[in-house]
């Protein structure tokens, strides 16, 4: 994986000094609030309900064991021995006193991690798929592209006051884990007619208030252009994205309102002008950044496992993922225990995943945007005796794509802009399917739960799709169906009226029933929904 | 008339004794800014205001005759400006180019890269605090108006 340079490492720790100063003199007083705000929101630090949060970046979602013992770390040190690994696949830490604020960034840096534009109307952390350098089915490993755009993002002189938010994923496989789609920039690494490598990009999605399907802007850039076709993107975007009303500030919008066409023509225009100031990093560089990215040295060895253990076959089926070299798989530790918090670990569940990630996987774990930490390179041979150690961590709940491996936002339990809580009803569902028998039944099923309208939680997105809002000041959820992130992106429609929160349980309980009733041979889920459309699930809902 | 437009000149904009900071040899300029339309039916204006809403590349015909642009910031929070001005030094223009409104110190440094070489900030900033701003970052990550080295081109070009 890629490791900081000299560069780097002063870039990061000037941000700590820096941060320190400003920290001092709002604690002393010199600096108000208002002008506070600014300044802790590039360094990835809210104001919550209860607390600051602080937000730290795992750039593209990748880990050594350092990086995250030092997260479990600081954990128990200035948090409440726990953390929210999140949608963005970043981690939160939801209880932070700002006079630990700088002592953290600096616990960071030292490990080369960093909480630089987790937050602001700026490039934020860059997201990859999570079997990025692993997946049997990728063109190559995207995430030296993710990593040349993460340094070119970093403090960017002209981006860094946009009208809202930009969000980034790269990917390099024709399956989407990254949700790529749903960005302000998706751009897949594929091969070109010649054979050379090139990026495609989409620009214009997203989820929110309003969401988005990215439309594809231009099919092939060559990698030598790579950050100047980026730079023009995000230029038209700073100088014609709607700044008048918040909720209208994304891309999508401004993409929506031109045209994709029109969009594209500013784009391309831009980009020629930028070819010829000359912007583009050395093409040298890409080559350095990919020397990070080599495979391990993967040996040969058994690829079956003994199956006579029951718990552990059904493990292996459900949360492995097929690897590059047929000797390995990917194995994703699902932080969806029953009845549990979505995304959260322990301290010590964190050291425990990395060491895990020394034993078992080269020193690399990976976080996923669905809330999940997985070992990208495990042995097949090691797999018994690495769930064994799951087990006993309480980490080996077999739940991956089912309806209990649930995306949930932090909700009103800790967030200030949420209308209705989202964990609690998290946790129902999973106790309520698991104990009913039913969730293995159901096969792959994404749930995804937010806790209001600005869509954390990717409702937009889920097979069912469950969103909060405050009805006279009452918590009511509507339900949807028929989204998706994946490479067959679609968003999801509601149903029709809302429900309480026992209303809504109800509801998911009908609608999977729905779908047992009406699938046929291997339908998930949504395939089935798609088959057959929303009037029997209506019916079944409101009749 | 209120005060904030009744400044010797008697137009909008700046002058040149509210230029807290500039980074140029050449004798600050003080001809009153017009605005983009106004200035595009005068042929000898010399100073323009650019407000967010304006495309600074209606200028771009017109370069050769300008010696100030100034850039308004209504609110720190909107960053058109930014890419107003790297346009406009990327068209070659090499005149004074004034960022004025709500300029914050922890702003200097973009505004820098991005070709600002005077400030005439709302709120006057401590020096010292200004100054520490500046020369905060050792280096840069991308190509932009300063045309400073970046680390990419340090790593593999070196100094020189």
């Amino acid at each position: 994986m890629y490791r900081y340079d000299d560069y780097d490492q002063h870039m990061v720790d000037t941000r700590v000094e820096e941060f320190r100063d400003q920290a001092r003199r709002r604690i002393e007083g010199s600096l108000t609030e208002d002008q506070f705000k600014p300044l802790r929101l590039m360094n990835g630090l809210y104001l919550q309900l209860h607390a600051y949060m602080l937000r730290v970046a795992i750039p593209y979602g990748t880990l050594n064991s350092r990086q995250m013992t030092a997260l479990g770390d600081i954990a128990d040190r200035y948090d409440r021995g726990y953390g929210h690994f999140t949608t963005r696949q970043n981690i939160q830490y939801n209880w932070i006193k700002l006079e630990d604020a700088a002592d953290i960034l600096s616990d960071l840096s030292q490990v080369e991690m960093h909480a630089i534009q987790t937050s602001g109307n700026c490039i934020r952390n860059i997201s990859s798929d999570h079997f990025a350098g692993a997946a049997h089915d990728e063109i190559v490993d995207p995430r030296p592209y993710a990593e040349l755009l993460r340094q070119w993002s970093s403090f960017h002189p002209e981006f860094t006051y946009l009208p809202r938010k930009f969000k980034i994923a790269v990917i390099a496989s024709e399956k989407d884990r990254a949700a790529m789609r749903l960005h302000d920039i998706g751009i897949r690494i594929l091969r070109g007619e010649n054979g050379d490598l090139g990026a495609r990009f989409y620009v214009g999605g997203g989820m929110g208030r309003t969401p988005m399907i990215a439309p594809m802007i231009r099919d092939f850039v060559p990698l030598d252009q790579l950050v100047t076709y980026a730079e023009a993107c995000l230029r038209v975007y700073n100088r014609h994205g709607r700044r008048d009303n918040k909720y209208k500030a994304r891309i999508k919008i401004l993409v929506h309102e031109l045209g994709a066409e029109e969009y594209t023509r500013q784009v391309e225009e831009e980009f020629a002008h930028l070819l010829e100031v000359g912007v583009e990093p050395p093409f040298a560089e890409l080559e350095r950044i990919r020397g990070f990215f080599t495979d391990p040295p993967f040996e040969d060895g058994p690829r079956t496992v003994d199956r006579s253990d029951p718990d552990f076959a059904l493990w292996v089926d459900r949360n492995t993922h097929r690897h590059k070299h047929d000797s390995y798989v990917s194995a994703v530790i699902s932080l969806k225990p029953v009845g549990g918090i979505p995304g959260d670990a322990t301290g010590e569940q964190m050291r425990i995943l990395a060491k895990l990630a020394k034993r078992f996987s080269f020193d690399e774990a990976r976080v996923t945007h669905t809330q999940n930490v997985v070992l990208p390179h495990v042995r097949i041979a090691d797999l018994h005796d690495l769930w064994t150690e799951l087990d006993a961590a309480d980490l080996a709940a077999p739940n991956l794509d089912t309806i209990e491996d649930i995306i949930a936002c932090p909700g009103l339990d800790y967030c200030s802009l949420a209308n209705a809580r989202s964990i609690p009803l998290a946790q129902r569902i999973s106790r309520r399917f698991d104990a009913s028998g039913k969730t293995r039944r159901l096969g792959e099923l994404k749930l995804k739960i937010s806790g209001c309208i600005n869509a954390c939680g990717h409702h937009h997105a889920g097979h069912i799709g469950i969103l909060g809002v405050d009805r006279k000041g009452v918590e009511n959820y509507q339900l949807s169906l028929g989204g998706s992130e994946a490479e067959d992106v679609s968003l999801a429609k509601i149903t029709g009226p809302g429900f309480t929160e026992d209303g809504v349980i109800e509801a998911v309980d009908k609608v999977t029933d729905v779908y047992l009733e009406h699938r046929t041979g291997e339908e998930r889920f949504i395939d089935t929904y798609r088959r057959v459309g929303m009037g029997v699930f209506k019916e079944a809902l409101y009749d | 008339m209120t005060e904030a437009f009744d400044n010797e000149a008697g137009s909008l904009g700046s002058g040149p004794d509210q230029v807290q900071f500039r980074f140029r040899d050449d004798e600050p300029v003080g001809d009153a800014t017009l605005t983009v339309d106004a200035a595009l039916e005068q042929p000898d204006a010399a100073a323009v205001r650019i407000e967010p809403g304006d495309d600074a590349r209606d200028l771009l015909e017109h370069l050769g005759r300008l010696s100030l642009v100034e850039i308004n910031f209504p609110s720190f929070a909107d960053g058109r400006g930014y890419s107003a001005a790297r346009i406009l030094r990327e068209a070659g223009y090499t005149g004074e180019l004034r960022a004025v409104g709500d300029v914050l110190v922890d702003q200097l440094a973009h505004m820098r890269r991005c070709g600002f070489d005077a400030f005439a900030p709302d709120a006057p900033m401590d020096e010292a605090a200004a100054k520490r701003a500046l020369g905060l970052y050792d280096n840069v990550y991308q190509n932009a108006a300063d045309r400073r080295r970046t680390i990419a081109e340090l790593r593999h070009w070196g100094q020189t």
